[in-house]
């Protein structure tokens, strides 16, 4: 029995020498140590001995099936550490997919068109400062487009509003109904709908009855903003557009207030920041002028106020409009406005 | 608008350069675009006279000319036609900069001995000035130019190219420019002296004048200068007109638009002697009436119009254009000059709806004040009488039915510091309102301006208009810059642009481009999104006035965009993944239309990208469930539990689409695009699509939901493959199986059909998952639990365990 015992360690101890697989090794334990081993048949004929024996063979018979085990703990950790090893080495075989300047696997990307990121970076930047954004109709009532903005019927003040009218009738004395100029017809919608103290900015898709070229466009987009209060100025103005342009075009750009015309708004405003190319000095984007004009704004007209309800004499409010195809165009130098409603996967990609 | 500086300069002095005039007008509302210097560049070119004019020794063609140049006298070779003695020239000398007429660049004049004579500089052309094209000949400069003086003071000039604003029609004119250059610079105005002397017979005898429409004429002023004689206009005026881009006509004609141009009043010249019955008559035009203008087009007119008419007929469209039938011609002896007042509103709806854009036209319906009409004639009457030798009838005939007294406006120091946020003293007020020619007294109040407007401002009508004169002159750079400082007023966020930005980041992350389409289609294109009836359920909105007819309807779905660009990319490599957030627009009925905010997303083309990992020479393409998943994706994202059934949109292919539905209610559409429909599109593989109506879909996303528990014990899993009929849905095995108490989730890992599986049936291979919260289940709980569904799905289903 003993004999067998030795025999058996010897055995199992040159067989798990040789062993380099799990596998292999999986057998080798059911052959020594699982439940129908010859260890296992050893322990079991144990009764048939005498008391005496039975001890002294017991006992070894335990002691070899502790070294079993720990040899193959030793081994299995042996494998464990030469297949992680393994797993670092290039194989020769494998040499050509191993190569780490290989293509990864494609992953598909995407992104949001021009238009969107632009507003969604302005109405952020409005967001900071107060603005909440709100849209409105782009099919819409000549009166939010027109008159309610103090535009007179039969005015040039109109000629740059040229625009496109729908042909459906409607009983509606708010009528005809046109295609909005300008997304200063949702101004002219909150003023009559909210009640001050207003803040919202309006972006959304503008129509013009213009041939398409590089500079215009029939559709375009424009973000329009509001702010309605007890105590607004034209300072207030200033320091919310200052603000946004540094924010959008950077920290120590310059911009230029002077005095403009629209209808809704008196005194009028157009904003110009200093020129993203010569920085003031005058080339061919400015057009010499070192300045280039980016937005139109104001003090909101005291008859606008008055025609949507809100008391000019208690209420001051101030406007502006940004045109937002301009807005990337600086910054990226697109230099054609059809680029941005063409959808050529190859102008999509870039931005 | 081209306007000349030295122009404005004869009006108003200043020593300013004429970028800093430039700039200041800019930074007052009258915005110059551009600057032209004229002259830059004539260093040394002097104003010569030609004292002698010889031969060359050697040459035919060529002359020896000689040049006094004040102090000097300088002989040069010239081959000009046009060079004769006591003609003033331009003279260049050695060292100038000049054009090469043959080249265009500028080159610097060398001495030059031309066969066998040095010529010392030369005479120049005005192409060689750069002043225009012409090389016919040497530049003869008018009379009256000093000898020896520099060209440049001479002829040199600065062009602005100005935008005026429309509420400034006085800005539409020499003398308003000057008004606001000396505001700007603190100067004064001086204005034309326009006296001249009149015959002994009375206006009134020779014409009578008659306003029957006094609203849309509120004054009417005419003048009558005879024994003229039609011819050129002296030279000073036609540069004056050329310099605005003007051609110059004739004396009389150019006297009227040089008016027009330095005081902003449109005058018109009738023959005297074709106007019927001695008559002026303002009226409206009769309806159907018609009038040859000068263009020589025969219009017809309208009962809102408003014309000039003589006893018999109308001679001249009012403001707008004279008719051919008393136009000036050779033949012309006696003038009656007409200086008036229209309405603008009407003049400016005659000019749109005859198509008829003038100079005229566009001052008039910006609206002049009537008070313009009598200075404006007084001035023309003048320059015709000295430069077309005529005669003035005594006085001007002045019919002012519309007369208004000015109302003064007033303005407090308050008003402006509650608009501007900034104080100004009321002497700043007062100074600034003065310096543009308006009266200022005392108010009320110690705060108080009173201002009576100057007749050529008709934009000044309540208090911020004052407010905007004082910032615009003191320079809105004097505002301080402040941050709006009252508590941010409440914010409540429209949900559906939180739904979009959702929306986009989920499609973006599966690998999508946005696009952004015109919303404006073309029907035809549109028809062909419908094999069958050829044309959408109900019409489009139409446009009354579209650009062009691919631009002429609303789009009334969303698809008919984004496969447009599927169409635009379709050489494109790779995977096309595009997608539209977007409005669609539908009638209703006497009302704006319903604007449907819609996702429509399309895809076509190999699943990936080509990959050396992938099998990548025959790429997989997308199908039909690939669509699907993104869907799936999309409202799983959302928290929203849609069902899909097969539906009938006719756009999609009748089999491989599916509606999707959420609480009962279809919310959109997957399916692949119709073959009819990609072959009408000229698009050769598959497309995919998926639409969403974002008003349906809004009231099932939730803001956020509460948390849920971590299940704390383990789940159990069971994997059953079962038989079905082929047509039986798997939504129904679906809805069967997730009936049961202790299922927590049904995934479907295989479907086969073929070898194995009887004809007819179809085999579907679930994972089903049991979890209870309270306890780890025991295999005899799933198996009852297991029975049971299987015992139901062969009831109702006929589904059989496959063996
Ligand atoms: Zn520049």
């Amino acid at each position: 029995m003993r004999e067998k015992l030795e025999e058996l360690l010897a055995k199992a101890r040159g067989e798990i020498a040789g062993i380099d697989d799990g596998k292999d090794l999986e057998s080798w334990r059911i052959r020594y140590l699982g439940r129908k081993s010859e260890l296992t048949n050893i322990l079991r004929g144990l009764a048939t001995l005498s008391l005496e024996e039975r001890k002294a063979v017991g006992a070894r018979a335990n002691e070899v099936k502790t070294l079993l085990a720990e040899v193959l703990q030793q081994k299995t950790e042996e494998l464990k550490r030469e297949s992680a090893q393994q797993s670092l080495r290039v194989d020769d075989a494998l040499l050509a997919r191993g190569d780490v300047t290989l293509p990864g696997r494609p992953y598909p990307v995407g992104r949001l068109h021009l238009i969107t990121q632009t507003i969604n970076e302005m109405c952020e930047i409005f967001a900071s400062m107060g603005f909440q954004v709100v849209e409105g109709p782009e099919v819409e009532w000549d009166y939010y487009n027109f008159a309610a903005l103090n535009f007179p019927e039969e005015h040039p003040s109109r000629n740059d509003y040229s625009t496109f009218w729908v042909d459906w009738k409607s009983p509606n004395p708010k009528g005809p109904i046109l295609l909005r100029a300008h997304t200063t017809s949702v101004s002219a919608r909150v003023i009559e709908s909210m009640e001050p103290p207003i803040r919202v900015v309006e972006p959304g898709k503008c129509y013009r009855y213009e041939a398409i070229d590089a500079t215009h466009g029939e559709v375009f987009y424009q973000l329009d903003g509001l702010a309605v209060d007890k105590g607004i100025t034209m300072a207030d103005l200033k320091g919310t557009l200052y603000e946004f342009a540094r924010r959008y075009f950077g920290e120590d750009r310059r911009v230029r207030f002077r005095c403009d015309f629209f209808p809704f708004v008196e005194p009028g405003v157009e904003m110009a920041i200093e020129c993203i190319i010569c920085h003031g000095e005058g080339c061919q984007l400015c057009r010499g002028e070192g300045w280039l004009e980016i937005l139109g704004a104001g003090m909101t007209h005291p008859e606008v106020l008055r025609r949507g309800g809100i008391d000019p004499d208690v209420y001051t409010s101030f406007a502006f409009g940004i045109g937002i195809e301009r807005m990337p165009m600086l910054r990226y130098g697109v230099d054609d406005l059809r680029l941005f409603y063409g959808n050529d996967l190859r102008f999509l990609k870039q931005f | 608008m081209k306007i000349s500086l030295n122009w404005i300069k004869q009006y108003v002095d200043t020593d300013l350069p004429p970028k800093e005039v430039a700039r200041r007008l800019t930074m007052a509302g009258s915005e110059v675009k551009g600057v032209q210097v004229i002259g830059e560049g004539w260093e040394g070119i002097v104003v010569g006279r030609i004292t002698a004019v010889n031969p060359h020794p050697n040459a035919d063609r060529l002359t020896l000319v000689t040049i006094n140049l004040g102090s000097s006298e300088e002989t040069v070779v010239c081959g000009a036609p046009n060079v004769a003695v006591d003609a003033m020239v331009a003279y260049a000398p050695v060292g100038a900069r000049l054009i090469n007429p043959h080249t265009g660049g500028q080159e610097t004049l060398k001495s030059a001995k031309i066969r066998g004579v040095v010529s010392n500089g030369m005479a120049c052309s005005e192409k060689e000035l750069g002043i225009s094209d012409d090389h016919t000949g040497i530049l003869i400069l008018p009379e009256g130019f000093e000898v020896g003086r520099l060209l440049a003071d001479c002829l040199g000039d600065v062009i602005f190219n100005m935008d005026v604003t429309p509420n400034r029609p006085d800005c539409l004119s020499i003398i308003g420019l000057a008004r606001e250059v000396a505001a700007l610079t603190g100067g004064t105005v001086h204005l034309p002296d326009a006296s001249y002397e009149e015959t002994d017979e009375l206006i009134d005898n020779h014409i009578s004048i008659e306003i029957e429409a006094p609203d849309l004429c509120p004054r009417y002023c005419a003048s009558l200068i005879k024994g003229i004689s039609i011819g050129e206009s002296p030279r000073w005026m036609q540069e004056r007109l050329i310099s605005y881009g003007m051609r110059p006509i004739n004396n009389i004609v150019d006297i009227t638009n040089f008016v027009m141009l330095e005081y902003g009043q449109p005058l018109h010249a009738f023959d005297y002697e074709k106007l019927a019955g001695r008559k002026i008559i303002v009226r409206r035009a009769g309806e159907g009436e018609e009038i040859v203008s000068l263009d020589g087009v025969e219009r017809v007119l309208g009962s809102n119009m408003l014309v000039i008419a003589d006893a018999e007929r109308a001679v001249a469209v009012a403001g707008v254009m004279g008719g051919a039938n008393s136009e000036v011609t050779e033949e012309t002896t006696t003038i009656l000059l007409e200086s008036a007042s229209f309405n603008p509103r009407s003049i400016h709806y005659t000019g749109r709806t005859l198509d008829m854009p003038s100079e005229a036209c566009m001052r008039f319906e910006r609206g002049i004040s009537p008070e313009l009409t009598m200075p404006a004639i007084k001035r023309a009457t003048q320059l015709m009488a000295e430069f077309g030798g005529g005669q003035v009838v005594r006085g001007i005939v002045d019919v002012y039915p519309g007369r208004v007294e000015p109302q003064p406006v007033a303005v407090t120091t308050g008003e402006v510091k509650r608009v501007l946020g900034v104080e100004f003293s009321r002497e700043q007020i007062e100074g600034t309102l003065t310096l543009l020619g308006f009266e200022c007294r005392p108010g009320s109040s110690e705060s108080e301006v009173v201002a009576t407007t100057p007749y050529w401002r008709s934009d000044i009508n309540i208090p911020v208009d004052l407010v905007e004169e004082v910032a615009r002159i003191i320079g809105y750079d004097e505002i301080p810059t402040t941050m709006l400082s009252d508590p941010i007023p409440r914010q409540t966020t429209e949900p559906i642009i939180g739904l979009k930005r959702k929306l986009g980041e989920s499609l973006t992350g599966y690998g999508f481009y946005e696009i952004i389409s015109d919303p404006l289609v073309n029907l035809e294109i549109l028809n062909r999104l419908y094999p069958e009836s050829h044309s959408p359920a109900s019409s489009p909105l139409r446009l009354a006035n579209p650009m062009t007819i691919m631009h002429e309807y609303l789009r009334p779905n969303l698809r008919i965009c984004v496969l447009t660009a599927m169409v635009n990319n379709r050489h494109a490599e790779g995977p096309v993944r595009l997608y539209e957030l977007g409005k669609v627009y539908l009638p209703r009925p006497d009302d704006l239309p319903d604007e449907v905010e819609m996702l429509c997303g399309m895809l076509g083309g190999p699943r990936s990208e080509m990959s050396w990992q992938a099998k990548t020479d025959k790429a997989v393409s997308f199908d039909f469930f690939d669509a699907k998943g993104i869907v799936e994706g999309l409202l799983t994202r959302l928290g929203v539990n849609a069902r899909y059934e097969p539906s009938t949109d006719e756009t999609l292919h009748p089999v491989k689409q599916a509606a999707i539905l959420v609480g009962g209610r279809q919310i959109g559409v997957v399916g692949e695009l119709h073959p009819a429909v990609t072959e009408a599109f000229d698009i050769p593989d598959p497309v995919y699509l998926f639409e969403i109506s974002l008003p349906e879909l809004l009231p099932f996303t939730h803001e956020y939901r509460l948390f849920q528990q971590i299940p704390r014990f383990p789940s159990m899993l069971r994997d059953i493959a079962l038989v079905v009929d082929a047509g039986t849905a798997y939504q129904k095995v679906v809805d069967i199986i997730e009936g049961f108490p202790l299922v927590t989730q049904v995934s479907l890992f295989d479907v086969y059909s073929g070898d194995q599986v009887p004809p007819g049936k179809k085999s579907l291979a679930c994972r089903i998952t049991y979890q209870l919260p309270d306890h780890t289940l025991t295999d005899e709980e799933v198996n009852k639990v297991e029975q049971q569904i299987l015992g139901k799905l062969s009831r109702e289903l006929g589904a059989t365990l496959r063996s």
